[in-house]
């Protein structure tokens, strides 16, 4: 379903020299997997999501979902495609505060075009996250749990191949975290839809079967510690 | 949901910033609302006074000074007068053409309020606004043979605190006096028509005639035994006679030269109380009327000269104030833009999230465009409210500045374009803050 080649992502400093971040040689995640990307901070996880969401440009390389190459679709039908197939988890929730928690799911639906406006399903996938009671509350007045759950059910709400969540529980009091973690697993399997959760939590990773170490994926990083090794010795 | 609900959301949701913006923009339509329907009612107020008749003849002289002391009752001292004897003549002399000739002679004002001599068909005949007659909201028309009765219009009335019934002194300026050579007894009170014959005393035409005679002391010639008589017709004058052409024909407008004082075209209109059927042999009458031999008089229609001085003074008043008005909704407008400018660095995130979900630079753009329209919309709705309020509020004081009728619901065709304008001004000033929507880095303000 999703296969990087030779993706690489690099960012001009002010001097004019290349800061590399990401030099993927292979990777691939197959329809209805779910995988936790773990790795340290600056290592390139939310840089390699926003890639795989169209958002960024990989300096070079491939990034193929379902056979469209996103690096060679124009702007547009990136934003199109990102609208239709993928949903995406933020760390800090992002739910548009003006919005009520059943305008943020219906939101998602209306930038993916005419005909994807679906209401029952906004609210068929709010009452799946147990917000079934909380249609038109705005985001202030909700927990930060359930604002995390809201931004759940916006994901999943034009039916994507693919949600990626970027670290979902980071801003979530350990009570939540746990409840997040099913839920977003458990619609996610109900959905047949990929999943990757980028994540710091050793307990979150340990109940993935498939967990990658972007130490292990990334050649930069692979480069970096090899340098720190050698400077230490 | 569609964009503009998700614009609506947004202002909404900055309700205070969103109302302070859209006040701005309401006080600038406020302020053309106002400008326009008052020029609107100053216009009304030019032309329903001269819509009861086609032509006016008068003495050869400046046409605007015709148009003015016979229609307006401005400046009419210093005229010249015309020979009573054509008031009868003037069916004679243009057989067929002229359906009522009504004779005016204006003498000197009472408590500063024209006094207008003529005979009751002025009320019977005469027609103002949208062809309304002249109605009496207290008493009656004074009768021919009445020869001291008077009809007061609404204003002067009001201002003189006369009643039916009361005695006025012309010459005296005294009410109720015993003097009985210029006592005039008030028949009938107009009700408002938003005419200069609201601020008018009106006599009995032969009634003025035996007071200037009593004022030339004829009282004297008739103690020596001299026959007791009207006046002959070689003392009596007329300021002017009001023409009222031969109904279903159309009238030429004479279009006035540059200065104003002659005509420089005749132009068909359907204007006052002529209509459809267009009779070319009255093209000639203003003509006919100005080379007659016998009498130094011309004619003059006072639409022409209405639209003249209208276009040549209070339009250019009016174009000033539209102009300063546009200018206060373009500050607004300008106000706007720096509104929504301003919160555009706080709004970077939101719009990168909208992106984030799928939209596109252009939806995200569009967002902000129609959210500038909504506020300008709401500004212009309040505005317009706010602007027939005010009008409302000032009608009183205006309809007596102006002495023409105000209502708070006087709407103007022109006030629709403040629709597609205040879309196309919002349209302007959101597009730097729409441009800043279009150019957000997503990446970097996730």
């Amino acid at each position: 379903m999703l296969e990087l080649k030779n993706l690489k992502k690099s960012y001009t400093e002010p001097d004019g020299g290349d800061l590399p971040i990401l030099d993927i040689p292979s990777w691939e995640l197959a329809e209805g997997e779910q995988v936790v990307v773990v790795g340290a901070s600056g290592c390139g996880k939310t840089t390699l999501l926003h890639i795989i969401a169209g958002i960024l440009r990989p300096t070079s390389g491939h990034v193929m979902i379902d056979g469209w190459d996103i690096p060679l679709l124009n702007e547009a039908e990136r934003d199109q495609f990102r609208a239709r197939r993928i949903g995406y988890v933020f760390q800090t929730f992002n739910l548009l505060p003006g919005f009520t928690a059943y305008e943020n799911v219906l939101l998602g639906m209306t930038f993916a075009g005419h005909g994807r406006l679906d209401k029952n399903r906004a609210r068929h996938l709010l009452e799946r996250v147990g917000l079934g009671h909380r249609l038109h509350h705005k985001p202030g007045q909700l927990s930060v749990g359930e604002q995390q759950r809201v931004s759940v059910a916006r994901a999943l709400g034009n039916k994507p191949k693919l949600v990626l969540a970027d670290e979902p529980t980071a801003n979530v009091d350990v009570g939540n975290q746990q409840h997040v973690i099913d839920m977003l697993r458990e619609t996610c399997e109900e959905e047949k839809v990929a999943l990757i959760l980028v994540t710091h939590s050793p307990d979150v990773a340990g109940q993935f079967q498939r967990v990658d170490k972007l130490s292990e994926v990334n050649l930069v990083v692979q480069r970096k510690q090899q340098e720190t090794a050698q400077t230490a010795g | 949901m569609n964009l503009w609900k998700v614009a609506w959301r947004s202002i909404q949701h900055r309700s205070l910033a969103s109302v302070l913006t859209a006040f701005s923009m309401s006080l600038g339509v406020a302020l053309v609302v106002t400008v326009l329907v008052i020029y609107a009612v100053i216009d009304n107020a030019f032309q329903r006074s001269t819509q009861g008749y086609n032509l006016i003849v008068g003495p050869k002289g400046s046409k605007t000074d015709l148009v003015l002391s016979t229609a307006f009752y401005i400046n009419s001292s210093d005229l010249e007068t015309i020979p009573y004897g054509l008031y009868r003549d003037i069916y004679r002399k243009f057989p067929g053409e002229i359906d009522k000739a009504i004779p005016v002679a204006l003498g000197e004002p009472y408590k500063g309020a024209p006094v207008v001599a003529t005979k009751r068909d002025f009320f019977e005949e005469l027609r103002y606004g949208d062809k309304k007659p002249y109605v009496f909201r207290y008493g009656e028309n004074f009768a021919g043979s009445d020869y001291r009765g008077a009809v007061l219009g609404y204003n002067a009335a009001r201002r003189l605190k006369l009643k039916v019934g009361e005695k006025i002194s012309l010459l005296d300026g005294a009410e109720n006096s015993e003097n009985a050579d210029d006592v005039f007894t008030v028949r009938g009170i107009l009700r408002f028509s938003g005419t200069p014959n609201d601020q008018a005393v009106f006599i009995n035409l032969e009634g003025f005639y035996e007071m200037n005679e009593s004022r030339r002391n004829l009282i004297d010639r008739i103690r020596k035994g001299e026959k007791e008589d009207t006046p002959t017709e070689e003392q009596r004058t007329l300021s002017a006679i009001l023409v009222l052409t031969k109904k279903k024909e159309v009238m030429p407008e004479i279009k006035m030269n540059a200065s104003g004082d002659q005509p420089s075209e005749l132009v068909v209109s359907e204007s006052g109380m002529t209509s459809q059927v267009y009779n070319p042999s009255l093209e000639a009458l203003p003509r006919l009327i100005e080379e007659d031999k016998e009498y130094h008089i011309q004619a003059v229609s006072p639409t022409a000269v209405v639209t003249t001085l209208f276009d040549k003074v209070i339009g250019n008043i009016r174009l000033v104030l539209v102009i300063l008005a546009c200018l206060v909704i373009v500050v607004a407008g300008i106000g706007m833009m720096v509104s929504i400018y301003n919160t555009m660095n706080e709004r970077r995130h939101e719009i990168a999230i909208m992106r984030a979900l799928g939209a596109k630079r252009r939806t995200v753009m569009m967002v902000i465009l129609f959210e500038s329209i909504l506020l300008s919309l709401a500004g212009g709705v309040v505005g317009f409210v706010l602007g027939h309020s005010l009008i409302g509020i000032l009608s009183p004081w205006i309809s007596e500045s102006l002495r023409v009728p105000v209502s708070a619901f006087q709407l103007q065709g022109i006030e629709v374009l403040l629709i597609p304008g205040l879309t196309l001004l919002a349209s302007i000033v959101g597009y730097l803050p729409a441009v800043m929507a279009y150019r957000t880095d997503v990446a970097e303000s996730l």
